[in-house]
């Protein structure tokens, strides 16, 4: 699935969060999004799957704005798309197996062996077979997440939209879900965006990264490219340094309020 | 200097919010309206959803309907006692009961019990964006958690009304038989004499309407959630209060129409 995000504006009240980004993703690639906490990037993905609307500009999913689909539509578009929430986003009163099940048990007719079969599949690609029977507020934080990740991989989805899926979770988990991210990329060809801190992360799985920055995309390049940017806010995010154009601007604004 | 302002400011808040408030009411109404007449029908979840609201409603509708019963019967004898004419308790028992407090008391308990934890729940899958998960797994909010809501509410309202008005004039008889010493036989008999058929549909059809009062409310204020935990608390409290008061200005609407139209 081909992305494509045009100049796209989202205000909260007199917030600002978005300021014109703009973003286009190739079918098949995998897109790492960075950017500072609470920078916006949890509501750029929710411009994807149409849960928030931009106040200006366009959201293109396979060629189609989003935010003029009608019902029908909307739903065709999402049955292709999985999405991770940042925090599970698990229904509590469904069992662990209801949960990944779902979009297959409420929009796929299918028995209940094949049903089993696939929720069992997804589970075990996350590492966590067997346990379909439990309940959501049994899980720990990690295990939520990888649930999650479960429930999205279950509809087979061409375009998955990672919330931060490695915060959270143990190194050892958080490399094989790396390894699984770049394995669907390479099996499948699955369309990816995945928002995350984590550089090495973001080094391994990326074939692109876009950095946001201020309601913009202020770079959009490969690994290598970001890596060796020389834009003073890139450099300083993707080294981590406590000196830099981020904080110094930080610093400005706080001072203005004083 | 800043107070009459500041009285405009909270005035304008206020009318916003009301505004905000009947125009969001009115869609989740017609929506939901539409959507429980379009396929698919989930009757399981109405199922689930009617026993939480109906059954386990029982107890605590069944206690206070039997206090009520208790109470009002005692109240009018202190009267007809001093009029000499005990024997009307019964009548007024069984029509105050059946045209009024049945319906009103019963709303009011499934407001507070019902609705309450109606808007909790869907207050904490707002904030722990369950309903943002929900729509991108391509279902409806409102056809999978308001539909059933409603649908059993509207349902199970009058059901638990006729059962209340039935317990609470089993109340007045314990207390007219066995402490006013009326008897078993003409207690009943007045009873039946006084009730007409007008009565006992006036009083459950109004709380067809109050079932869609709390279902509206409940699940509108959940939706409606902002601000984790305290929110929810917030919204919980707005949404029980909000209902109360709906539901006596809808009664005394329906009650000054059936005054009129079934003299
Ligand atoms: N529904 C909403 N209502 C009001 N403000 C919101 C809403 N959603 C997000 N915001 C605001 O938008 C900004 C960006 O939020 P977002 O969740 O996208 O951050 P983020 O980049 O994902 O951060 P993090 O890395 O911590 O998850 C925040 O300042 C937040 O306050
Ligand atoms: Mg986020």
């Amino acid at each position: 699935m081909m992305i494509d995000i045009q100049g796209v504006s989202k205000s909260f009240g007199t917030h600002k969060v978005l300021n014109e980004a703009s973003l286009k993703i190739e079918r098949g690639t995998t897109c790492v999004i960075i950017g500072r906490s609470g920078c916006g990037k949890s509501v750029l993905l929710k411009h994807i799957v149409g849960i928030l609307h931009p106040d200006q500009g366009k959201v293109f999913v396979d060629g189609k704005e989003v935010s003029c689909l009608n019902e029908a539509g909307m739903n065709a578009l999402r049955m292709k798309i999985g999405m991770v929430f940042q925090g599970g986003a698990l229904f509590d009163s469904l069992t662990v197996g209801e949960n990944v099940g779902f979009g297959l048990i409420e929009h796929r007719k299918i028995g209940q062996r094949e049903l089993l079969e696939r929720v069992e599949e997804s589970l075990c690609m996350v590492g966590l077979c067997g346990i379909a029977n439990l309940m959501p507020s049994e899980l720990s934080g990690g295990m939520k997440k990888r649930v999650s990740l479960a429930r999205a991989l279950c509809i087979k989805p061409e375009l998955i939209l990672y919330d931060e899926p490695t915060t959270g979770v143990d190194p050892i988990t958080a490399a094989s879900i790396n390894e699984l991210i770049k394995s669907l990329h390479d099996k499948l060809q699955v369309t990816s965006i995945v928002v995350t801190h984590d550089m090495v992360s973001a080094y391994t799985v990326a074939d692109r990264i876009a950095m946001l920055y201020q309601g913009k995309i202020i770079a959009d390049g490969s690994p290598q490219e970001i890596q060796s940017s020389t834009h003073p806010v890139v450099h300083q995010f993707i080294n981590g340094l406590a000196q830099g154009p981020i904080t110094e601007t930080l610093d400005h604004d706080s001072r203005i309020k004083q | 200097m800043k107070m009459p302002q500041q009285f405009f400011i909270n005035i304008g808040q206020k009318v916003f919010y009301f505004l905000y408030f009947v125009g969001g009411m009115v869609n989740l109404a017609s929506q939901t309206i539409y959507l429980t007449f379009m396929p698919p029908y989930k009757k399981d979840r109405i199922m689930e959803q009617a026993k939480k609201a109906g059954f386990d409603s029982l107890p605590i509708v069944s206690l206070v309907s039997l206090f009520i019963g208790f109470i009002f019967a005692l109240q009018t004898a202190y009267f007809m006692q001093r009029m000499g004419s005990e024997i009307y308790i019964a009548s007024l028992v069984a029509l105050a009961l059946v045209r009024e407090l049945g319906p009103v008391i019963t709303a009011l308990v499934v407001a507070g019990r019902v609705g309450a934890a109606i808007t909790a729940e869907l207050g904490s899958m707002q904030v722990t964006e369950q309903i943002d998960a929900l729509e991108t797994l391509a279902t409806n909010p409102i056809k999978y958690l308001v539909v059933p809501r409603f649908v059993a509410l509207s349902l199970m309202l009058p059901l638990l009304t006729l059962y209340a008005d039935i317990i609470g004039i089993f109340g007045s008889y314990l207390i007219c038989v066995y402490k006013l010493g009326i008897s078993s036989g003409m207690y009943i008999h007045v009873t039946f004499d006084a009730l007409l058929y007008k009565d006992l549909f006036t009083g459950l059809l109004k709380t067809v309407f109050f079932g869609m009062i709390i279902a509206f409310v409940s699940c509108f204020e959940g939706f409606n959630v902002e601000g984790g935990a305290e929110g929810v608390g917030q919204a919980t409290t707005r949404s029980v209060v909000t209902s109360f008061i709906l539901i006596i200005m809808c009664d005394c609407f329906f009650t000054a129409i059936f005054y009129f139209l079934f003299p």
